[in-house]
């Protein structure tokens, strides 16, 4: 008896191999044919709830390799898995979940395989800011899984009630914080969580050119609290004097009933905020809209991105061609990738799903009926490149505490740039960086 | 030697001086192997590590004492310790003293449904402190929490419990309710192992509950309110999950070397400063057992009711 779930063909020969060897043979002993048969297994480490879904389609569609998924963590927990056995050498996945700001702090510490010779065909299928994500040259280290482009969802009941057109410039959008405050002193433009999402930071950061940290090899250049950081600090810090952001952690029950009650007009939020608002705030269905990311410069538009990860191959792996396949494969065929939108709310990365009708189209109940996805494939594909630092958690944490520290009295935001800056240059050259 | 050979050597049993000698390690061997494997041996690693140094560039090279120097002169980490000493001195007495009074208070006859007393203060802690960072969480929330809500209803500016003045009492006030329950026990055990013709003497020679309370029970509690004492000290200069997790409501007050030992936790995580992590631990135990005996010296000079 064969059980269900034994790919037919193949093992079935195996079986009727080993009963007429009398079955107490051992693999070792087998003929190579036929060990060759056995699939090749390859270990992901995932906290995408539901992969297994995706996962199967993989295995029903490669009878030659098997994928094994293990949840080893979400995020932090995962990459001190990944760290421990990268120092012990061993107990490390062939594939492994790792989010794009993140990538170059890995490739630090040579944590990935090149899968270029495999990847690079698929280059092509992707917005080019995202494919920079996962990529250097020709050099490709994984495969892009979900992103976050940046746009912003905002109260139109609020808007309405005051009479004001949605802000399409950063001026605008101080203006109208300005005026809905004056008019309700319980209703926030947003709110700014500077001390707690230093990603949401430097997704705004993002579109302004903010180059933090350099690298050319070993040597760095870092400039945090350069003009841009400046003249970002100095806007915010404006908003905050004025009292018309708040500046509370998000992420929390508080803020999710801040968004659903309208205390916070608007939510400058990434490609997979739609969906996640209209899970947290189920009381505002119908009152939101979604709009581009207010401008600094109206003559050229300008987005950045805020979240998304990539399945990345380690550089340890024994099944090189077998893992890029599995992280390929998982991100570029239509049957997983469409999955993805359907039942992890994933934002997409292909273009071929960005363009779909089905997706594109779609007209959600929650933002009254309009083609919000719209809003965020436009900046999906207007995302540009960023450069993330080799140490990049170092850098959000020294970006928390010391905005952190600023919001609740320590001087102000361009100090806690400046002392960021002081903190991340020690850091540098305490690791062995040059620091020019 | 006045035992008789008859009751040192009992019959059936050969070999006997040997077996007996060893028979307290064959007993021990469980705990001395966990021992060894959960406690010794991670403290020898991790003061293996602490001597080296890991940097991205270069990887890991010898660094001697250099870390405990610098711990020495790190202002993150002696901030960590001296805002747990201010938090220390608020938070242990207002504990122990809450749970002395509910212990005492349980002892004598005239509480109605003991049990249900002793099981409530005791509950808190049992509940894991992730649950009671969320409850306390939403309790102190600056926006929609119950106590903005009726300050709000009467018209009254509502505290902020979460802002930077504020935190440290938050967060005592939250131990407390966590653990007065725990020390309560221990108090209400060492009582109920006073005899009881202590009370009954002290009462047919006059004493008032008062002054029973203070000149009998007080005086033979005084080990078991030792050791909570220490217990507390430990406790407080280790204190991690509820800083750690009040983080994420309240991440403009607490950074991440709020406590020593979110500091080590930070720099090994975020920083991947294993070594320097291991060296901030390691004198951070140092701190703790130099606090503990400092206290036990004190202590033994002075007792009451001597």
């Amino acid at each position: 008896m064969t059980k269900s779930f034994n790919p037919p063909g193949r093992t079935m020969q195996r079986r009727d191999f080993l009963k007429a060897a009398g079955a107490t043979v051992a693999v070792a002993a087998l003929p190579a044919a036929v060990r060759a048969a056995e699939p090749v297994k390859v270990l992901l480490w995932s906290w995408v709830p539901d992969l297994q879904l995706e996962v199967d389609q993989f295995n029903a569609a490669h009878p030659g390799i098997k994928v094994e998924l293990v949840n080893a963590g979400q995020g932090n927990p995962e990459y001190q898995a990944v760290r421990a056995g990268l120092k012990a050498g061993s107990g490390l996945p062939d594939v492994v979940q790792i989010e794009y700001q993140l990538m170059e702090t890995f490739r630090q510490v040579d944590a990935f395989a090149d899968i270029g010779q495999y990847a690079n065909a698929h280059k092509g299928e992707f917005p080019p800011g995202l494919w920079a994500q996962v990529s250097k040259g020709d050099v490709v280290n994984g495969m892009p899984q979900d992103f976050g482009p940046m746009a912003m969802l905002y109260h139109k009941d609020i808007f309405d009630k005051y009479g004001i057109t949605p802000p399409t410039t950063w001026a605008e959008y101080a203006e109208a914080g300005k005026k809905i405050h004056a008019a309700d002193p319980n209703v926030f433009i947003t709110d700014a969580p500077f001390g707690a999402n230093a990603d949401w930071v430097l997704g705004l950061l993002w579109p302004m050119g903010w180059k933090p940290v350099s690298r050319d090899g070993d040597k760095l250049v870092i400039n945090i609290n350069d003009k841009i950081a400046k003249g970002f600090a100095a806007y915010w810090q404006d908003l905050i004097n004025a009292g018309v952001v708040e500046t509370k952690p998000g992420f929390n029950n508080e803020w999710y009933t801040g968004l659903d009650s309208g205390r916070y007009a608007t939510w400058l939020a990434a490609g997979w905020g739609p969906l996640f608002l209209t899970s947290v705030a189920k009381t505002s269905v119908g009152k939101w809209r979604a709009a581009d990311l207010p401008q600094w410069d109206k003559s050229k538009f300008a987005t950045g991105a805020w979240g998304g990860s990539a399945l990345a191959v380690m550089k340890t792996t024994q099944h090189l061609p077998e893992a890029a396949e599995v992280a390929i494969w998982l991100n570029t065929d239509p049957a997983p990738t469409k999955l993805y939108t359907t039942k992890q709310n994933f934002f997409p990365c292909t273009n071929a799903l960005l363009s779909s009708p089905e997706w594109a189209g779609a007209k959600p109940e929650f933002f009254g009926g309009q083609e919000v996805n719209k809003v965020f494939a436009k900046s999906a594909a207007a995302v540009s490149t960023f450069e993330w630092s080799p140490f990049q958690d170092f850098l959000y944490q020294s970006m928390a505490d010391e905005f952190g520290a600023s919001i609740g009295g320590k001087g102000t935001l361009s100090d806690a740039f400046d002392r960021i800056q002081d903190a991340v240059v020690t850091y540098a050259k305490d690791q062995g960086f040059t620091v020019a | 030697m006045s035992n008789s050979p008859a009751a040192t050597k009992r019959p059936g049993r050969s070999g006997g001086f040997a077996s007996r000698k060893l028979a307290p390690y064959l007993f021990l061997t469980p705990f001395v192997l966990l021992f060894i494997a959960f406690i010794v041996a991670p403290l020898v690693y991790a003061f293996y590590m602490s001597l080296y140094r890991d940097t991205l560039v270069g990887g890991r090279h010898f660094a001697g004492a250099a870390s405990y120097i610098k711990v020495t002169g790190d202002a993150k980490f002696w901030g960590g310790v001296w805002n747990l000493v201010l938090f220390g001195v608020v938070q242990v007495p207002i504990m122990l003293g809450l749970a002395l009074l509910f212990a005492i208070v349980l002892d004598r006859g005239q509480v109605y449904a003991k049990g249900l007393f002793r099981l409530g203060f005791f509950l808190p802690y049992a509940v894991p402190s992730v649950i009671a960072t969320i409850i306390w969480g939403y309790l102190y929330g600056p926006n929609f929490g119950p106590f903005t809500q009726i300050a709000k209803a009467l018209s009254i500016p509502p505290p902020d419990f979460l802002s930077p003045g504020a935190m440290i009492f938050s967060l005592a006030n939250m131990v407390t309710w966590e653990y007065a329950g725990y020390n309560m026990v221990i108090y209400y055990a060492a009582l109920k192992a006073i005899p009881s013709d202590l009370a009954e003497a002290s009462r047919i020679d006059g004493a008032s509950s008062w002054q029973f309370a203070r000149l009998i029970q007080l005086p033979l509690l005084w080990p078991a309110i030792l050791l909570t004492i220490i217990f507390s000290i430990n406790g407080t200069l280790q204190l991690f999950n509820e800083p750690y997790l009040m983080r994420s409501l309240a991440s403009n007050t607490i950074n991440s070397s709020y406590t020593p030992n979110l500091y080590a936790y930070s720099l090994a995580t975020q920083g991947q400063q294993y070594g320097y992590a291991a060296a901030v631990s390691f004198v951070l135990g140092i701190v703790i057992a130099g606090a503990s005996y400092i206290f036990t010296l004190i202590t033994n000079r002075r007792r009451p009711g001597q």
